[in-house]
């Protein structure tokens, strides 16, 4: 049977992938400019925008890291905004569980449910870094081997929370003079490792019943984090035969939990770009590399992996002589370059010498190119085969300019997707569930709880 | 000059059996197209802001734990973003939503708030509220349990420690949601591709906050937003929240039950602000006001609305009821007492708020005493507040 293919747009973020040299580039904090990518999105009948988060303005060498695009709004209140500008589009938050308690976070995710008539979703993020820590009351208190405990007891946290109103707990009928029908609000109490709390939940269930839950954990506990709770998995494997390994693991896990395998989409995280001929997709593809390291990130790039101060170099001339500093980092906030260091050097040494690069030509070379290079035609087929040979569920696309780096694609490749039969040509419910062919999660009305 | 006028939005309206009263809609509270008319009603009327109220737990008419009631309104939506919904559907109205400053993290009201500000063009306003009640500490399961909440006029003390640490650390959460916007200069962004600097790193700057509940590094995540500093309102009852509105707020909303008591409380409001040494511009005083309006007999109205409910309305602030034009000769004549403002809180809605907006309005407009056009753009800039440089900047 073909599969149908869910699409999601991904806000251009705080990495060096978001452009924002070009002259097309626009503001990253302007209303209009989260407004044009939505709207785009929804025109192109995308399943739903993304925004991520980070509660911690990155840091290189003890500095506030400059380089990239920094600063952004908080999601919630710009995905409430959106609501009222956009119609179906699925409307999705990164909600940080180790700086937020569940009370304050379940009642904002129910109340974008309401006031987004049902089509909100929350990407469940931890973070234990004490860094982060240091804008909060909590601090950064949290070991690293605790951020799936607290994230799970957290998520079923929230759900005990919604769960606490049935369906139709309000009754509004003047006739009776109940607002509240008998029964329809229970009072909630949880002790668990990371929360003991208890009393009654304030905000109606939203349309959904619960939101939309995204996960993006890609270690064994992250993988099985996700298949026991998530609806959506935001996937790092954006390559064939990696997304088909990552896809047949994570779908082959859902059973344990008694879930069927679609009840969890795959949407790995994709770069794409797009020329009239193969050629000129290539060339413009490069281009964009290009423009993704400026010579100064190039210097920034070797810096997180040697582990020093490479300022002095020339980000066009030889990679450094020096040897890495193992025991230093010098970014904080960040995620990459947590692997091996040392490895990670040696390997780059050899590449430059084998292709004669210099540092800059050398960080365009290992960062990560375009995942769809090509034609509309090609773009859309190759989308499909991904999809179609279980690699994935569909795309979270991460365009590189802001706020226009979804228009061609909604333009040229979505109507191919259209003719091929594996693409809605429109929404077909109103809720988030429905474009993702979930189940409203487990509706609960007053006699089921009284 | 004109007066300034505000409505405080909340449920179906500030009597407790509004909901069940005739043209009331309960079954759309939660919805967003409720909240969309009510506030377009408001920008309608020429309304300086709309506030939006807010709690961390279920209402109930008990001071200390829940009320079991099933005949109110229960369950709120999240005022922030209820705001931050109408936002983009209004394009002059202030949009001013309850956030409490004893559970949540300062740092995600601060960008919440200056998100609000982004996404409304510089409409932003901020209510600080402490969230005295015990019964919701377990909400959280952080903190000690509450002592109960005590408001009688003879308990002693006045003000137990428990409740000065409660507005200590309000003080401090609004110092800190201050300093967080102001942690970017406004020429912040430079994006200078010559030297590949997205920002000039110089003009952000840590706030470094330490106190006795929380520190706070920084700097905030969210670009310092249009009116840099948005406006910070809190209701007061009595000396210690006089004082700390005096320290955090611009705008104070006051409860005086008549034109003399309006001068006492003034008095009260101006020595609070001598006592903590505020050098801000003064506070803009706005007095409450719970209101039913109607051409004939909204006295009757509202006592039919007390039957259904069964007792009396009882509320911190003055309860009006009459012909909008006697409201208007009521504010013209308190106003003498030196308030600058009203805080009108309609007791049915949509009822009141039209009866605001097409009746009080326009005879406030023929007595000259209420604009006829929106003047500023931003919510500061209507209240004669200029927008502040960043703390920060050189």
């Amino acid at each position: 049977m073909t599969k149908q293919i869910h699409l999601a747009a991904h806000f251009p973020g705080v990495n060096n992938t978001t452009v924002w040299s070009d002259p097309a580039s626009g503001s990253q904090i302007d209303f209009d400019s989260f407004r044009h990518l939505a709207q785009t999105a929804e025109r192109g009948k995308f399943d739903f925008f993304f925004l991520a988060e980070g509660l911690r303005l990155r840091e290189a060498k003890g500095r506030i890291h400059d380089l990239d695009v920094v600063g952004r709004p908080e999601s919630l209140t710009v995905l409430s905004a959106l609501a009222a500008v956009t119609t179906h589009l699925g409307l999705a938050a990164t909600v940080n569980s180790t700086f937020n308690e569940p009370y304050e976070v379940a009642r904002r995710l129910a109340t974008l449910d309401h006031l987004s008539g049902g089509r909100a979703a929350w990407n469940v993020v931890t973070s234990f870094d004490a860094f982060t820590g240091e804008n909060f009351r909590r601090g950064g208190f949290l070991a690293e081997a605790d951020r799936y405990t607290r994230a799970k007891e957290f998520l079923q946290t929230a759900r005990e929370l919604w769960d606490s109103w049935a369906s139709d707990a309000v009754a509004a009928d003047p006739e009776s003079g109940r607002f509240l029908r008998p029964g329809g609000v229970t009072s909630f109490r949880h002790q668990g490792r990371h929360f003991d709390i208890s009393g009654l939940f304030n905000v109606p269930r939203g349309p959904q019943g619960h939101p939309v839950i995204i996960q993006a954990g890609d270690s064994d506990e992250g993988r099985e984090f996700a298949a026991s709770s998530a609806d959506v998995i935001f996937s790092r494997h954006s390559k064939l035969e990696e997304g088909r390994a990552f896809y047949r693991d994570v779908k082959r896990r859902l059973a344990a939990y008694g879930r069927r395998p679609e009840e969890l989409k795959i949407l790995p995280a994709v770069t794409y770009v797009l020329g009239d001929t193969e050629a000129e997709a290539a060339e413009r593809a490069a281009e964009i590399r290009r423009a993704q390291v400026s010579p100064q990130t190039a210097i920034y790039f070797l810096e997180a992996v040697w582990g020093r101060d490479l300022s002095g170099y020339d980000p066009d001339g030889p990679l450094p002589d020096v040897e890495p500093n193992l025991d230093e980092g010098v970014s904080k906030g960040h995620a990459a370059f947590r692997r091996d260091r040392g490895e990670l050097v040696a390997k780059w040494r050899a590449l430059a010498e084998e292709k004669n690069l210099s540092i800059r030509e050398l960080a365009i070379e290992v960062s990560a190119p375009q995942t769809f290079i090509g034609t509309p035609r090609s773009v859309a087929d190759e989308i499909d085969h991904f999809v179609q040979t279980d690699a994935a569920d569909g795309f979270i696309f991460v365009p590189h300019l802001t706020p226009g780096g979804l228009d061609d694609l909604v333009d040229k490749v979505v109507p191919l997707l259209q003719e091929k039969g594996v693409f809605r040509t429109d929404y077909t419910g109103p809720t988030l569930r429905d474009h993702l062919g979930l189940a409203p999660r487990t509706p609960n009305r007053t006699e089921e709880t009284s | 000059m004109t007066l300034h006028l505000a409505v405080a939005l909340d449920g179906a309206g500030w009597h407790p059996a509004a909901w069940r009263a005739e043209g009331a809609r309960p079954d759309r509270l939660f919805t967003p197209g409720y909240w969309a008319e009510l506030v377009a009603e408001a920008e309608r009327g020429l309304l300086d802001f709309v506030t939006f109220e807010d709690a961390l737990g279920l209402q109930s008419s008990h001071l200390n734990e829940p009320d079991g009631r099933l005949d109110q309104v229960r369950g709120r939506l999240d005022a922030v973003l209820i705001a931050s919904r109408v936002a983009p559907l209004t394009s002059r109205i202030g949009l001013v939503p309850t956030a409490g400053t004893t559970h949540t993290e300062p740092f995600h009201v601060a960008i919440g708030i200056a998100s609000l500000d982004h996404i409304s063009r510089g409409r932003a306003g901020w209510r600080p509220q402490v969230y005295g009640r015990p019964d919701h500490v377990a909400h959280f399961g952080r903190r000690s349990p509450f002592p109960p909440q005590d408001y009688s006029p003879d308990r002693d003390p006045v003000f137990g420690k428990h409740v000065l640490d409660l507005f200590a650390e309000a003080t401090d959460a609004v110092e800190v949601v201050r300093r967080l916007w102001d942690s970017w200069e406004d020429d912040a962004e430079i994006r200078d591709v010559a030297t590949g600097r997205f920002i000039d790193r110089d003009k952000l700057h840590y706030i470094d906050f330490r106190g006795e509940w929380f520190s706070v590094k920084g700097p905030s995540i969210t670009p310092r937003s249009p009116q840099g500093q948005p406006l910070v309102t809190s209701l007061a009852h009595d000396t210690l929240p006089y004082e700390f509105a005096a320290r955090s707020s611009d705008v104070v909303y006051v409860t005086p039950r008549d034109r003399e008591d309006a001068t006492a409380i003034v008095e009260s409001v101006r020595a609070a602000e001598a006592a903590v040494g505020r050098t801000e511009p003064p506070l803009r005083i706005f007095a409450d006001l719970v209101v039913f309006l109607d051409a004939h007999d909204a006295a009757g109205r509202k006592a039919r609305l007390d039957d259904l409910d069964g007792a009396e309305l009882d509320s911190d602030a003055h309860v009006f009821t009459g012909t909008p034009e006697e409201l208007a000769g009521l504010l013209l004549e308190w106003r003498e007492a030196g308030l600058e403002g009203f805080r009108l809180r309609p007791g049915v809605l949509p009822h009141d708020l039209a009866a605001i907006t097409r009746g009080l309005v326009p005879a406030l407009q023929n007595a000259g005493a209420f604009r006829t056009a929106y003047d500023t753009a931003d919510l500061r800039g209507r209240l004669g507040l200029a927008r502040p440089a960043s703390r920060y900047a050189a």
